[in-house]
């Protein structure tokens, strides 16, 4: 990347060299090793991904055996989840720009940023070392008593990697959540901030709050496996419902550990390309709140069929309904922002459009799972796969894209191909919908999942599936090259290409290494496109 | 705190140039609230990663009730007890070297941080020979438990508790007392005065906590069979 050309003391000019971007404290830089090593383990889980389909396009198990498919549905899980979902937009676009948002220089704690990364790669290779020694094949779920008592595969050293990972999401949570509160430019008060920093805010309080529990969950199993200490076994008298709890307790709020930056990223982008304030600023703000703290409270609903006792599972199934309203509110509100504006048809519509269409579909469906009767026919179906996949990869993945495409020129200093981001955002949305919504009906008929064979009347849709997932597979490659290429033939990126409101778009492409040139000082209201019609709030 | 060689100090306007003031701070007390501020929050992370394990101890001696007076009655009070003296000690230490560091006496802050250091030391010394007895007597969870004992597969769980807790508490002592020898190699080099301590006072924030934990952790343990056998659970 170092070929770029770039203003004089650009963040991405010298010192050159790989020793100085892997010892930068700059939390740009951190981003783009952030940003290389996500796409890694994106392309890694993909992988996973395509084994599984090529798997499900025919009936019989042939392609591989049981215990290979066992292996490959858990590592897709884990990477993409652990190892991609969780730290994308926080990790990448988050490190960017929330400093640059708020107007200062950097993260509240720099080395700690890079110690983030650091940690995140140790536990990415302890990770794949349990690839290579006996893979993983308990699911993403590492549930007792199978993972601890059953399972033959390197299950411990895959605990250890996950144990590791999650200290660097806390220090990443840890460092916004300073940042925010600490760092914010004289004149940036709480209610200017951008709704992106909102959301990055919330999704830190619950990366701080629920990783730890994780963590030491995957510690408990660790021991038992291997100090053989006892405490889920139910020889001892232990409870292997326990660690579903504690282990949904993170891992519920970790499904909007993975979307609420989504919701952060679309709000800015639904803003810019309407050229209007976002309807309802304090309510979209303040649903990110709600969500981040209903998330922490319906974890049960995971628990359905579990040996849960029934008033648990009634407070749960309410509780769990309550995230609709949050999540509307900020579906209606973005509408609303799009409705009478003055809508320009970059790409960035492409993914926003996509972004809802797909996500009030994850939505919705997730109230059919949220109701108890339902969920007894629905749980561990194939419509549970659609479901939380239009949510993660529909959602978060597609905001990440939008994201990642709306700030590549203020990234990187280049201009891409809108027309082939066009192309990619549709063959997304196409290919997304053609894998995922048969499975909703595979699911309804009664598929499970987690098996590699199914009887013949399911063909058609799993064929279906496959090949959207083919289609997927297309409109995920097409950013690599023409991302890649404009790093090398793009056109040079104006400070603001898209004409948009922030204090990103106020510093140069790429940002100089100390973001400002002078110390930023705010005096308006943030999305302030139309200064006439300001809305006050707070 | 490594001090910053950047050129860049527009945003020290106001303020006479302190070398530990990083560069993307605008002043010493705004790097002082965050570093806090900081450390707080990561102490919030640590009581969610404790209470995971305090959430299964109170699940577990809700259910048996009768294995947590007998395994209790196998910890040694009288040795858990000099270790919770020895850590409020080191704690009383411990503020007094943030308090040091406030006045400027540099020697305050070296005798204060080799006191708490000792004290954190003896702890674990202690803590060892605890454990090498349980080691002994058979009562660590694994092929090697007696098994002859009444409810023994539930003193077991009682065991395994006993030993995660207090060795995920140990081991942040060992991370407790790495940290205390950083603190005292910049004390001795004169780093810290009533300009700058934010590295002591953090540290100290740490070490309390984790002091804290032990002082949840002792009458959990090592108390509960004398109160659940008089009070009758």
């Amino acid at each position: 990347m170092s070929d770029v050309a770039h203003t004089q003391d650009s963040y991405l000019g010298p010192p050159y060299g790989l020793g100085a971007w892997l010892l930068t404290k700059d939390h740009k830089r951190i981003a783009i090793l952030y940003l290389i090593s996500i796409t890694i383990f994106f392309a890694v889980g993909a992988m996973f991904a395509a084994g599984i389909r090529l798997e499900l396009l025919t009936p019989k198990g042939d392609l591989w055996t049981s215990d290979t498919y066992n292996k490959l549905f858990t590592l897709h899980g884990v990477v993409m989840i652990f190892f991609f979902l969780v730290p994308s937009i926080p990790a990448v676009l988050g490190n960017f720009l929330l400093p640059i948002m708020i107007g200062a220089k950097d993260l509240a704690f720099p080395r700690i940023n890079l110690l983030s990364w650091y940690i995140y790669i140790a536990g990415a290779i302890i990770t794949l070392t349990a690839v290579f020694t006996g893979g993983l094949d308990t699911g993403w779920t590492f549930y007792v008593p199978y993972s601890t008592l059953s399972s033959h595969t390197a299950v411990t050293t895959a605990a250890v990697g996950v144990f590791i990972t999650g200290f660097s999401s806390i220090l990443t949570g840890l460092n916004f959540i300073v940042t925010v509160h600490r760092m914010r430019a004289p004149g940036m008060t709480w209610f200017r901030l951008p709704l992106f920093v909102w959301a990055m805010y919330a999704t830190s309080l619950q990366m701080i709050l629920g990783t730890p529990v994780i963590a030491i969950t995957v510690l408990l199993v660790a021991a038992e496996r291997f100090l053989h200490l006892g405490f889920f076994d139910p020889s001892l008298g232990g409870d292997p419902v326990l660690f579903q709890h504690l282990f949904w307790f993170y891992s519920h709020p970790a499904v909007y550990i993975m979307v609420l930056p989504g919701m952060g990223v679309i709000s800015e982008l639904v803003a810019a390309v309407s050229r209007k304030q976002v309807f309802g600023y304090s309510f979209v703000a303040f649903s990110s709140l709600a969500i981040a703290l209903i998330g922490f409270l319906v974890w049960g609903h995971h628990l359905f069929v579990s040996s849960q006792s029934i008033y648990a599972g009634l407070v749960f199934s309410i509780l769990t309904m309550l995230v609709a309203i949050p999540s509307a509110v900020k579906t209606f509100n973005w509408t609303a922002t799009m409705y009478k504006g003055a809508v320009t048809w970059d790409s960035s519509v492409y993914w926003v459009i996509g972004f809802l269409g797909l996500f009030t579909i994850g939505g919705l469906t997730g109230l059919f799972l949220a109701a108890m009767g339902m969920d007894i026919h629905l749980s561990d179906s194939y419509f549970v796969i659609a479901h939380f996949h239009y949510i993660m990869v529909g959602g978060s993945l597609m905001a990440y894209l939008g994201g990642l495409h709306f700030w590549w020129p203020k990234m990187t200093g280049r201009m891409f191909n809108d027309t082939l981001a066009k192309a990619s955002a549709v063959l997304v949305f196409i290919g997304f919908n053609l894998t995922f919504f048969p499975q909703f009906v595979l699911g309804y008929m009664g598929m499970p999942r987690r098996y590699h064979a199914y009887p013949d009347e399911f063909q058609v849709l799993n064929v279906l599936s496959t090949a959207g997932a083919g289609v997927l597979a297309v409109g995920y490659l097409l950013p690599a090259f023409y991302l890649t290429y404009s790093l090398f033939k793009g056109a040079k990126a104006p400070a603001n290409p898209w004409g948009a409101k922030g204090l990103e778009w106020t510093v140069p492409s790429p940002p100089p290494t100390f973001n400002f040139e002078s110390d930023p000082v705010v005096n308006e209201p943030a999305y302030n496109y139309n200064p006439g019609r300001e809305v006050h709030v707070g | 705190m490594a001090s910053s060689s950047t050129p860049l100090e527009t945003g020290a306007q106001g303020h006479a140039h302190n070398p530990n003031l990083q560069h993307h701070f605008y002043s010493m007390s705004q790097q002082l609230e965050a570093s806090t501020l900081g450390m707080w929050v990561f102490l919030v992370t640590e009581i969610m990663f404790f209470g995971g394990m305090f959430m299964a101890y109170i699940v577990y001696r809700i259910t048996y009730p009768e294995a947590w007076v007998l395994g209790s009655h196998h910890l040694n009070v009288g040795l858990g007890a000099l270790n919770t003296g020895v850590l409020i000690c080191s704690s009383l230490t411990m503020a007094l070297a943030v308090r040091s560091a406030q006045v400027s006496s540099r020697k305050g802050q070296i005798v204060n941080l080799i006191l708490t250091i000792v004290f954190g030391a003896t702890f674990l010394v202690v803590k060892f020979f605890e454990y090498k007895e349980k080691f002994e007597h058979h009562l660590v969870p694994g092929p090697h438990f007696d098994m002859t004992l009444p409810d023994a597969g539930q003193q077991q769980l009682f065991f395994s508790l006993y030993f995660m807790l207090t060795g995920v508490h140990a081991a942040h002592m060992i991370v407790g007392i790495g940290l205390m020898l950083v603190i005292l190699t910049m004390a001795i080099r004169g780093r810290f005065s009533s300009e700058y301590y934010t590295p002591v006072e953090i540290s100290g924030l740490y070490w309390h906590f984790v002091d804290i934990v032990w002082i949840f952790l002792f009458p959990l343990l090592y108390l509960l069979g004398a109160h659940l056998a008089a009070h009758g659970g």
